[in-house]
């Protein structure tokens, strides 16, 4: 087949044109919903651009208009062919409040796991500290919590002077960045299979284990309550939440109990591992406020009953949130 | 350096090569988002250093959130804004794409970026390097839970053909059918040989050079056969030079001809 090109492109030119504005719209504003012809229009505007470029493909003078096609039909071929919806207005209400929530009922399973895991670490590390008070300096390798928890107390109580006056801002900063730093490594770690995010949460309850039972151990249950119930009530359940993510993310890529190929797998859980990860960086912001402001005051500036009973209604709250809020419509939806 | 390519299939029977980056590539263009950042950081923190003079724990505080919310944020803003594209892949030609060619999603491009806390492993990017160079489609363990690759779109430079002409005459020119019948039957392959063959021609041996634009030139001679007055007297170089001028020539006069008649003019080329 001989083309005359000069023809050719005169003729096809209006074509692609208004292919190329059909598609600008669309990718600028994806809110944008076609009339039923606009789409055949659309469909056919791409039908007529691949056929073009298939009969241009084979010319060895015209690599500028193929390059052009190609980019035109690559273009055109990912709104037709993309079935994913995307979400085309901001909406963080309506995404914390429902999505999120939603999202993490949906896979419920992988927080039992990971609330599982932080549990097993815990006993774990209760039991050793219990049994071996000198592996302190293994399970604990924090310079603050090296000492005798009795002393803590007696010296954070007779404190008078605020320790933290004019850096409570930087700690809190300090605070949010580490912990969502940890919660982004623990979602990301799920890319090993899951194996480091079941180290990372094991070691975490470790940790939370050996601390609880020192000052158990040591008569200070109430202390440990009011210090750590106010931030960790929120802190502790969004690093759950993490690992939640990381776990899905690494049975996606092992693939239990699905027949669906890897790619779409990863596809498929690839929304929910956004809005979880956001929804725990909002809930670690709020934890490392609190850690700041208030975890850090105790008795006789700020009564152990009131402490606790703030961090007893933040867990009572947050749990309502995660099991309850955007269930209607989840309820209509099914 | 071993250069991958996608090949991308659509429904409709065609298909069109994407240019797989290369780990190297990628890890210049990491280098320069590097920079930006660094800079960026900087620049808010001497802005931060005013507010330190009134409350120096709230500036600490608004610098270490500023931190560390550019240095997550800074890929993921840029590729949702850009299309795929960083400051640093910009300048080398580089594009984040899904690796269906589909459209590319916000939860992707957030995806790719958050588990460079993985590719970051242990050090300077040492478990997405390996990654990148192991797998087929180039990809770092970041692209593969997204589901996407990095394409290159090297500048494609414009054919000079008249550094080879310099205004000489064409005899080949004088007809016009052998010539359309010529351009029909090269493949953009064969020409782009040719051209490649003309521009390096003193870089070969002479015996090596003499040799391969004979066997060029036999095979366009076997594309279309020119009357012998046509082809009287030129050597084989020549002749290649000649056929490689009315391939690629003719499409320059044709648009500057068009560019008097309307619509055929050059055809911009947008980004992917």
């Amino acid at each position: 087949m001989i083309i005359d090109l000069a023809k050719f492109v005169a003729e096809e030119r209006p074509h692609w044109t208004e292919l190329e504005t059909v598609l600008k719209r669309l990718e600028t504003d994806p809110a944008h919903v076609l009339a039923l012809e606009d789409v055949k229009r659309l469909h056919h505007l791409y039908q007529r651009a691949s056929a073009d470029l298939a009969k241009i493909m084979t010319s060895a003078s015209e690599p500028e208009i193929r390059r052009y096609l190609e980019s035109l039909v690559a273009r055109a071929y990912g709104e037709i062919h993309e079935t994913r919806r995307s979400p085309h207005r901001l909406a963080p209400l309506a995404w914390f409040f429902r999505t999120f929530p939603q999202t993490f009922r949906r896979h419920l399973w992988a927080f039992w796991l990971s609330l599982a895991i932080t549990f097993g670490g815990c006993a774990f590390g209760g039991l050793a500290l219990h049994l071996d008070p000198g592996a302190k300096r293994v399970l604990m390798p924090f310079e603050q919590l090296q000492g005798d928890p009795a002393q803590r107390v007696a010296r954070e109580e007779k404190a008078r002077k605020d320790r933290l006056a004019g850096a409570k801002t930087t700690f809190s900063s300090f605070l949010m960045v580490n912990n969502i730093k940890v919660s982004i490594t623990a979602m990301a770690l799920g890319m090993t299979w899951g194996i480091g995010t079941i180290i990372l949460l094991f070691y975490n309850g470790v940790i939370l284990g050996a601390v609880a039972v020192d000052y158990v151990d040591a008569g200070q249950a109430k202390f440990l309550m009011g210090w750590l119930l106010p931030h960790g009530a929120v802190e502790i359940p969004a690093i759950l939440l993490a690992g939640q993510a990381g776990l899905m993310l690494g049975r996606a890529l092992i693939g239990w109990g699905t027949r669906a190929s890897l790619r779409r797998r990863l596809r498929e859980i690839g929304p929910d591992l956004v809005t979880l990860i956001g929804g725990v960086a909002v809930l670690l912001v709020w934890a490392g406020f609190v850690e700041a402001f208030l975890s850090q005051y105790h008795e006789p500036v700020l009564p152990y009953s009131i402490k606790i009973a703030f961090g007893v209604t933040e867990l009572v709250l947050l749990t309502l949130f995660l099991t309850r809020s955007g269930l209607q419509r989840v309820g209509g939806g099914s | 350096m071993k250069t991958h390519t996608l090949l991308i299939q659509t429904p409709e029977g065609i298909a069109f090569p994407l240019l797989l980056a290369s780990p190297v590539t990628r890890m210049l263009a990491c280098t320069v988002d590097l920079v930006v950042v660094i800079a960026t950081v900087y620049l808010i923190g001497v802005l931060v250093a005013m507010v330190g003079w009134i409350a120096p724990s709230l500036s600490l505080g608004i610098h270490l959130l500023a931190y560390f919310a550019i240095t997550i944020g800074y890929g993921i803003a840029t590729e949702w804004l850009w299309r795929g594209q960083t400051l640093g892949k910009r300048l080398l030609r580089l594009r984040v794409m899904d690796a269906q060619g589909l459209r590319l999603q916000f939860s992707q491009i957030v995806i790719r970026n958050l588990l460079r806390f993985v590719d970051g492993l242990p050090a300077f990017y040492l478990v997405g390097g390996l990654a990148s160079l192991l797998s087929p489609r180039a990809q770092r363990l970041g692209d593969l839970a997204a589901n996407t690759i990095v394409v290159r779109h090297p500048a494609m430079a414009e054919p000079d053909v008249d550094q080879l002409m310099a205004g000489k005459f064409n005899s080949l020119r004088d007809h016009p059918h052998l010539v359309a019948r010529l351009r029909q039957r090269v493949s953009p392959a064969e020409a782009a040989i040719a051209l490649q063959a003309l521009l390096r021609r003193d870089e070969f041996e002479p015996a090596a050079r003499v040799g391969l634009f004979g066997q060029l030139a036999s095979h366009f001679r076997s594309l279309a056969a020119f009357p012998l007055e046509a082809v009287e007297g030129l050597t084989d170089e020549q002749y290649v030079r000649n056929v490689v001028d009315v391939l690629f020539r003719a499409r320059g006069e044709r648009a500057a001809s068009a560019d008097k008649s309307g619509p055929t003019a050059a055809v911009p080329y947008p980004g992917v």
